[in-house]
């Protein structure tokens, strides 16, 4: 059997987060009734005219600077012409050949190309379905219609649906510090398709390539890509050929259904719109869009490593995965006594590892209990040793499951590092009582033997005695 | 004296107003009470009249229907925006509006601009009042026989490649096609956008500068209109002393095709403007004889994109689909459109098609640059180019509708300067005899200027109207109405 | 093509119009024999650029006036047979 590679390339829609919509005044809607954001221009009377969404252009040329792409010095609108009923001019105003910014990076997948476009409005279907013919009815509400959207599409160089999740992370935190929109994919502010093609491993060709849409979760982009991928390796397998196709994948049963159809065989007719002049962005709209930038990952991880002294892999991590890095800049914010590494320890550590058991889709530590001032907290208290590592990981669970603040934690659940040595010499002393077999082997010699001691120390300590500590106190009065 | 009253230009009339002898009021009742028996109109308004501030006070102005006007009915001349009713009005019509005008009544034209007669309006034609067995060209039809007919004292229309200028040659009035974004676009039925322009058609070339100047700026619902900078000044020019006028051999009366009664005028007209002082030299347009196949690509195509949103499903007609979406779409634009709306839909569909593109649509835009440039060129040595305006007096009704390429043909002179996007005007310069002989009919004569130009572009004109002294009055319309 | 536009044409329409338009078209490709090597096409008349919008809200229609010209209005949108895809 050969080994197959999967080559995938994301293709991302973005919803702005401006106050009008991309070539008309009406405000942009969130869940109101239907129609109510609606004028003459983005339902398409005869004779109006766009104009285009200052704001809009902005966050594009941020969007585009952000993804480290070329600004084109000039780029045009062009009309991408197809009938449905969601697109009341009939032609959706988009950019063609001409894009607002082009080749560019993030991590290590490239950018193709970056462009403006308005959203469609929303068709919902009411009435029979399932019936072939005369299926009934569908409404059309224009509130969405008009929405600005940038549009994102990378090369082909994605090879893993884990790596194309994390990936799709990542441009989403990029784009939410930015400003620019929402990125919300239950909402619909963050859309994302895939397309999907194998070739045999070593193999520069690409293969015959399939469009995944319809996956509004990262959790599903992930589930759907792998889907497809074994659909195609298991044709390709049994000698066949994958033909060029879109696919709805349906994350209840994680089955692929088979869109083709004619209206998915469109010849757009694509020209330059009339109605619209050339965007030739000026050296002071680029100098404003990189002022209003926020630190990008690669600027980020850089930072971390000569002015935070932290290790390259945990600087990457922190810098790269979505959320992480805003996240601990704010614990650090916050931070009084704990040191920009040890925060980071726990934050990379300690921290993720809990959230990925806890089964978080994305392990964003932000959409988690533990705040970022908790966590850097929490560092100190176990920098200072006012509690104990066990006993910190103990107040974390806590933090996880219900939130709060460390230093309540510790003091509610009495976790704080035992002051009174002499407490700890009395639980020591019940220990060596309570485990007189271990107690002996230690005094023969056997080390190992200490295990019992320990754990009957921190059972009844409730963690909180520091570990090197009561081993130093059960060998003494054990005479070793 | 109704009659009296609607033999005064605009100009006049707003002077007896200024002066207290004549009332907005007065002056609208004579011309709404005027029949008309050119369907010149689709829709008279009642309201209207009221003294008005402004430079117009008070002036009755025809609006073409393609000009939405809000809350009043606005077809495009077509079937499928039958009823409808616009929730906005076009800025061009406004900006009447604030200089005191009213608008008159909604005229008639070709569907969606498209034609040369105004016989593809699917409310009737129009006639010409010099003969109303002929047409009065189009797509500016009504609002050409409205003016020339007495029934509206001055019109608006569009041109988007000679919709003004040539229906003004054929019924003896004043036609501008001002420069491309010189006035707003918005609330004009777009039929192709980089050439459509609105313009007005009036008893003389005094008249269109008023117009033009209430109606012209930059427009922020127009990204493509920044106004004339220089502003618009009023005609005074009585000789065309100090000024050298164009004639392209290969582009004027000579060509093929061309009436000789036609010929003879414009040959009269050159004389004439050496008798006034100018300098008549040859200039040369080879790109323009290539104007009408580009403009036969170009319109056609962004026409497509522009019908495109009359599907049915927000406004205006909508046919039975049997609950099938795309069946309701096409009954719905095969029962609301004409023959020529879809024949121009189909060759605008297919030259923007996959694979024929850069055949038709690129070539096209290449085409027009380089006319573009011609005209670029030839004004570096001459102020202004005269051609005929139309290659043909009125022609009867009926006479060319079976040969859709005849007709493309009267567009002939006009097309070009509308590719270039430069302003053009047509007044009238004589009568001629049809071919097949009767009574005398009305031969316009074209002036194009560069870009933003108006003001040289009218004073010129001005000073040529003087010295024909074109009698405009249709003997059709008797001594007396 | 017909299909593309969305246009129904019976039969003698068809066969007309395809022999209207092949006359036309054969008027129209005289411009192919030009020679417009190194020519740029003309995608916009005006010369003008970066024409934009400050993002204010405007005042947007009331739903009525919105849903008044609709050929069949419903639950406060517009209803059309649905798409087949």
């Amino acid at each position: 059997m050969a080994e197959w590679e999967a080559v995938i390339g994301l293709e991302i829609h973005v919803q702005l987060r401006t106050r009008t919509k991309m070539f008309c005044g009406c405000e942009l809607s969130f869940g109101d009734d239907p129609n109510v954001h609606t004028c003459a221009i983005c339902l398409a009377h005869p004779g109006v005219l766009p104009t285009v969404n200052e704001q809009a252009v902005q966050y594009g040329l941020q969007i585009g600077l952000a993804l480290g792409c070329e600004i084109a010095p000039r780029s045009i609108f062009h009309r991408k012409n197809y009938f449905y009923p969601d697109n009341p001019k009939a032609y959706q105003i988009s950019q063609y050949d001409i894009p607002l910014a082009r080749s560019g990076s993030l991590a290590d997948v490239r950018i193709h190309r970056v462009h403006l476009e308005e959203d469609a409005a929303k068709l919902i279907h009411v009435g029979e379905s399932g019936r072939i013919h005369g299926s009934g009815a569908s409404l059309v509400d224009f509130n969405r219609g008009g929405t600005p959207l940038v549009e994102i599409v990378t090369e082909p160089d994605l090879r893993e649906p884990s790596r194309a999740r994390e990936w799709l992370q990542l441009l989403r935190s990029t784009i939410k510090a930015i400003g620019a929109s929402d990125v919300n994919m239950e909402e619909g502010s963050l859309r994302c398709d895939a397309n999907i093609s194998l070739r045999p491993a070593g193999s520069d060709e690409l293969g015959t390539k399939t469009e995944l849409k319809n996956m509004n979760s990262f959790r599903f982009i992930e589930r759907g890509i792998a889907a497809e991928i074994e659909r195609q390796r298991d044709v390709l397998e049994s000698g066949g050929v994958v033909s060029q196709d879109t696919l709805h994948f349906d994350p209840r049963d994680g089955t692929l259904t088979s869109l083709r159809s004619k209206e998915y065989a469109h010849d757009y007719r694509y020209f330059p719109e009339p109605d619209l002049v050339p965007l030739a962005p000026t050296e002071e709209m680029l100098a404003r869009a990189r002022e209003a930038l926020p630190e990008l990952p690669a600027e980020r991880r850089e930072r971390y490593r000569s002015e935070l002294d932290l290790p390259e892999k945990q600087a990457t991590q922190l810098a790269f995965a979505a959320g992480l890095g805003s996240y601990y800049e704010e614990a650090l914010a916050t931070a009084d006594g704990a040191s920009a590494k040890a925060i980071a320890n726990w934050v990379t550590g300690d921290l993720v590892a809990r959230l990925r058991d806890a089964g978080e889709d994305d392990c964003d530590p932000a959409s988690s209990k533990v705040t970022p001032g908790a966590i850097a907290s929490l560092a100190g208290l176990a920098e200072s040793r006012a509690v104990s590592n066990n006993a910190a990981r103990e107040v974390l669970s806590a933090l996880v499951a219900e939130g709060g603040d460390p230093a309540e934690i510790v003091e509610r659940e009495g976790l704080g590092q035992m002051e009174d040595s002499g407490e700890l010499d009395e639980i020591v002393d019940r220990a060596l009582e309570a485990e007189p077999d271990a107690a002996q082997k230690v005094r023969d010699g056997n080390m190992k033997a200490v295990g019992p001691l320990v754990g009957f120390v921190m059972r009844e300590t409730k963690g909180r005695a520091d570990g090197g500590e009561v081993t130093r106190l059960i060998r003494e009065k054990l005479g070793r | 004296m109704s009659a009296g009253i609607r033999e005064l230009t605009a100009a006049g009339a707003i002077g007896r107003i200024e002066a207290g002898e004549l009332s907005p009021g007065d002056l609208r009742d004579a011309y709404a009470q005027a029949p008309d028996e050119l369907g010149a109109y689709l829709e008279r308004l009642s309201e209207g009249g009221e003294p008005a501030a402004g430079e117009l006070r008070g002036l009755p102005v025809a609006v073409k229907d393609i000009f939405c006007t809000e809350g009043v009915p606005t077809t495009a001349g077509s079937k499928i925006l039958e009823g409808y009713r616009p929730p906005y009005t076009a800025t061009a019509v406004q900006r009447l509006a604030d200089a005191g005008a009213n608008v008159l009544g909604k005229t008639n034209m070709d569907e969606f601009a498209m034609g040369s007669s105004n016989e593809n309006s699917a409310y009737g034609p129009v006639r010409n009042p010099w003969d109303i067995g002929r047409v009065p060209g189009g797509s500016s039809g009504g609002s050409a026989a409205a003016v020339a007919g007495r029934l509206a004292p001055a019109a608006i229309g569009t041109d988007t490649g000679g919709s003004i200028r040539q229906p003004a040659s054929l019924c003896g009035i004043v036609g501008l096609k001002p420069t491309y974004g010189a006035i707003s676009r918005y609330g004009m039925i777009a039929f192709a956008s980089s050439l459509d322009q609105c313009g007005p058609l009036t008893r003389d070339v005094t008249d269109a500068a008023l117009l033009l100047r209430a109606m012209q700026g930059a427009d922020t619902c127009d990204s493509t209109c920044v106004g004339i900078e220089a502003g618009v000044e009023l005609p005074s020019r009585e000789d065309l002393k100090g000024l050298r006028i164009g004639v392209a051999s290969d582009f004027s009366h000579q060509v093929e095709g061309v009436e000789p009664g036609v010929a003879d005028v414009f040959e009269r007209s050159l004389e004439m403007i050496r008798e006034l002082g100018a300098e008549v030299g040859e200039c040369e347009l080879p790109h323009a004889e290539h104007g009408i196949s580009a403009y036969y690509v170009l319109a056609p195509a962004e026409a497509s994109a522009n019908l495109a949103r009359y599907d049915g499903v927000r406004y205006g007609l909508r046919a039975d689909g049997d609950g099938e979406l795309v069946a309701m779409y096409e009954r719905t634009r095969a029962a609301g459109f004409g023959p020529e709306v879809k024949r121009r839909i189909m060759l605008g569909t297919y030259a923007l098609s996959s694979g024929y593109y850069d055949a038709y649509y690129g070539r096209a835009q290449r085409v027009r640059t380089k006319i573009a440039e011609d005209f670029t060129t030839a004004f570096e040595g001459f102020d202004l180019i005269a051609t005929p305006t139309s290659p043909s007096v009125a022609f009867e009704l009926g006479a060319r509708t079976k040969d859709p390429l005849a007709m493309y043909l009267s567009d002939y002179f006009t097309v070009p300067m509308s590719l270039a996007g430069i302003p053009a005007i047509s007044i009238p310069a004589g009568l001629a005899e049809p071919p097949g002989g009767g009574p005398q009919l009305p031969v316009g004569l074209q002036l194009t200027s560069p870009a933003f130009t108006e003001s040289s572009l009218l004073d010129a004109a001005h000073a040529l109207e003087r010295a024909v002294a074109f009698d405009g009055r249709p003997p059709t319309l008797g001594e007396e109405a | 093509m017909a299909r593309l536009a969305r246009l129904e044409l019976s039969e003698e329409d068809v066969e007309r119009m395809a022999g209207e338009l092949s006359n036309i078209l054969e008027h129209v490709e005289r411009i192919s024999s030009l020679d417009l090597d190194g020519v740029e096409p003309t995608t916009h008349v005006v010369v003008l650029e970066n024409v934009l919008r400050a993002d204010e809200p405007r005042p947007s229609l009331p739903r009525e006036t919105a849903l008044e010209q609709a050929p069949d209005p419903a639950d406060g949108a517009f209803r059309v047979p649905s798409p087949q895809a």
